[in-house]
């Protein structure tokens, strides 16, 4: 991580703040339990989460595990649906220029560290890269068993029958595993783990990255990871195997027929196309030559 | 009933204690059930009967006494020195308990599918179609409709939810049953019926149980044995009909009466 290395502030920082707005020994705080989430993957370590100047729907979470590993020469890239641009993203973006003065991009290739909410980027990630995940609900069992005490004790007995219940439930109401979101994971072979609130199409990016994934939890306190080169595994049945989502149309402005598609209305008359929802990527296409049913040649 | 039960214990117990406060609640209890046999354990409320069961069952910890369970893989095993996953999965696997309350024992978010099926997914079923199937089957076992499989257990009757609870719990054929006043809080007619399966279904599985019931007619109709308790003691134990028709104990016999005249 870079992070542990020079923290000296840029001339552009606002100086008021402390380097990434949180202090020091808040920062070491929540890098212990980030070792110890990569220590034990899938693991959701509890944390003193902070308040931060901001509402906690806006991925307080993530913030603070972004402001514990960034450094002064990390390159930041911030996402949310896939893009750079929502207020969300925006907002989170300006909070870490504001407080580390660190270069931001909106090119995957070139961020070193990128915080997102819904997404993993469609361009690969690579070993010197590292992902962090606001999430909203960090608990997979928490859907059928309320009780914090007994799913604590479910993750320690590795007591997971329950998450297939989930999943038969599914296919007892709609024929098919309907989970399209937060679809639970099984990291490095013993702990389920919720990727939430991602698509399910993003979870086959999850499994051996090469890149540090790092999820964080404001609300509910909790850190979890997946280390670089981690087995994680989509949990399914034998005769209802996990899937992944897929469109029969191509993406309307580069022509991508691999990549998360959104639905986006173009006018009055309700028309309407499917564009990458991974923007950066879209765009990355377009530069390259490709180009879609109504796109144009950048 | 006469039936005759192998040479050794499926559970033993022995000198188990525990105090809530000043109250006895278990007063050096011991007793022995064989594969197979149906133990009652009857008494008035508050006479220690419900501690005893969830002590027997490893639910809570007694201060003195040992429990020990005859596990498939051979041996007895203290109950309360095993590991909490050696626990469980006995819990999920060769025991079944079937709470007074049916709400206790099912989860009521999950179709009654999902109820019978959750045993066999904790155990690594891992095919929607068999698991699906058995379900199918257990439903049928416990006489309920088949096309009911994804109804809610809200949607059922008492009696309904008691007998999904029973289906949730032997689905995956366990060898000991703890039942927690079955039949309480059920019509008279439903709490016949119930008996009445309940009994075929033990003597089909050659299921061993503990019954803990204030209902002398419930202990009557399901257990081979009685153990009768007052005040955190096994005061009286003997063959049902023994204990029933000849009570030897002073307070078994005031039992006795006060339930044919009621
Ligand atoms: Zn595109």
């Amino acid at each position: 991580m870079t992070a542990v290395q020079s923290e000296t502030p840029r001339a552009e920082a606002d100086s008021g703040y402390n380097f990434a707005y949180l202090d020091e020994q808040t920062k070491r705080m929540i890098r212990r339990a980030i070792l110890k989430a990569v220590a034990i993957p899938g693991y959701q370590v509890p944390f003193a989460s902070r308040e931060m100047p901001m509402p906690y729907g806006w991925g307080t979470g993530g913030v603070q595990v972004t402001a514990a590993v960034i450094g002064s020469d990390d390159v930041l890239k911030v996402i949310d649906q896939g893009s750079d641009d929502t207020t969300n993203a925006v907002s989170i973006r300006s909070f870490f220029v504001r407080t580390t003065g660190v270069e931001t991009t909106e090119k995957t290739r070139d961020a070193t560290l990128i915080q997102t909410r819904h997404r993993v980027p469609e361009t690969p990630l690579s070993e010197d890269q590292i992902l962090v995940y606001q999430v909203p609900i960090p608990e997979p069992l928490r859907f059928l068993e309320p009780r914090e005490t007994e799913t604590r004790r479910m993750h320690a007995l590795e007591d997971y029958g329950l998450m297939h219940v989930k999943l038969y439930e599914d296919i007892a109401h709609h024929g098919h595993i309907a989970t399209t979101y937060a679809y639970p994971v099984k990291v490095a072979g013993r702990y389920v783990m919720d990727p939430s609130p991602t698509p399910k199409f993003d979870n086959p990016k999850m499994n051996h990255s090469p890149a540090l994934q790092l999820f964080g939890a404001g609300r509910e306190k909790r850190i979890y990871a997946i280390p670089p080169h981690t087995e994680v595994v989509s949990l399914d049945f034998e005769d209802h195997p996990f899937e992944v989502q897929q469109w029969d149309n191509a993406c309307a402005l580069c022509g991508a027929t691999d990549s998360f598609l959104d639905e986006v209305i173009m006018d009055d008359a309700g028309k309407r196309m499917f564009v990458c929802s991974d923007s950066d990527y879209c765009e990355e296409r377009r530069a390259a030559g490709h180009v879609g049913e109504e796109g144009v040649p950048l | 009933m006469k039936t005759v039960f192998s040479e050794s214990p499926l559970l033993q117990a022995e000198g188990i204690e525990k105090r809530f406060g000043r109250v006895h609640a278990c007063n050096d209890v011991s007793l022995d059930l064989y594969p197979g046999e149906v133990l009652g354990i009857v008494g008035e409320s508050g006479s220690g009967k419900t501690t005893l069961l969830n002590i027997l069952s490893g639910r809570i910890e007694p201060e003195a006494g040992v429990v020990e369970y005859a596990v498939r893989e051979g041996g007895m095993r203290d109950v309360h020195q095993m590991g909490a996953a050696e626990r469980r999965m006995l819990m999920r696997t060769d025991w079944a308990f079937v709470h007074q309350n049916p709400r206790d024992g099912l989860r009521m978010n999950v179709s009654a599918g999902g109820n019978v099926g959750e045993r066999l997914m904790a155990v690594g079923a891992r095919h929607y179609g068999q698991i699906r199937d058995t379900a199918v089957d257990w439903l049928q076992k416990v006489e309920m409709e088949a096309g009911r499989i994804d109804d809610l257990p809200r949607t059922f009757s008492g009696g309904m939810q008691q007998r999904l609870q029973i289906a949730r719990n032997l689905v995956t054929r366990p060898r000991l049953a703890f039942m927690d006043e079955p039949t309480g809080g059920l019509d008279v007619s439903v709490q016949a019926r119930l008996l009445d399966l309940l009994r075929g279904l033990v003597g089909d599985l050659g299921l061993a149980a503990i019954v803990v019931t204030h209902d002398l007619a419930v202990a009557r109709h399901l257990s081979h044995r009685l153990a009768v308790m007052r005040r955190g003691e096994v005061v009286e134990t003997g063959l049902t009909d023994q204990v029933l028709d000849d009570p030897q104990h002073p307070y078994t016999q005031l039992l006795v009466s006060s339930i044919l005249k009621a």
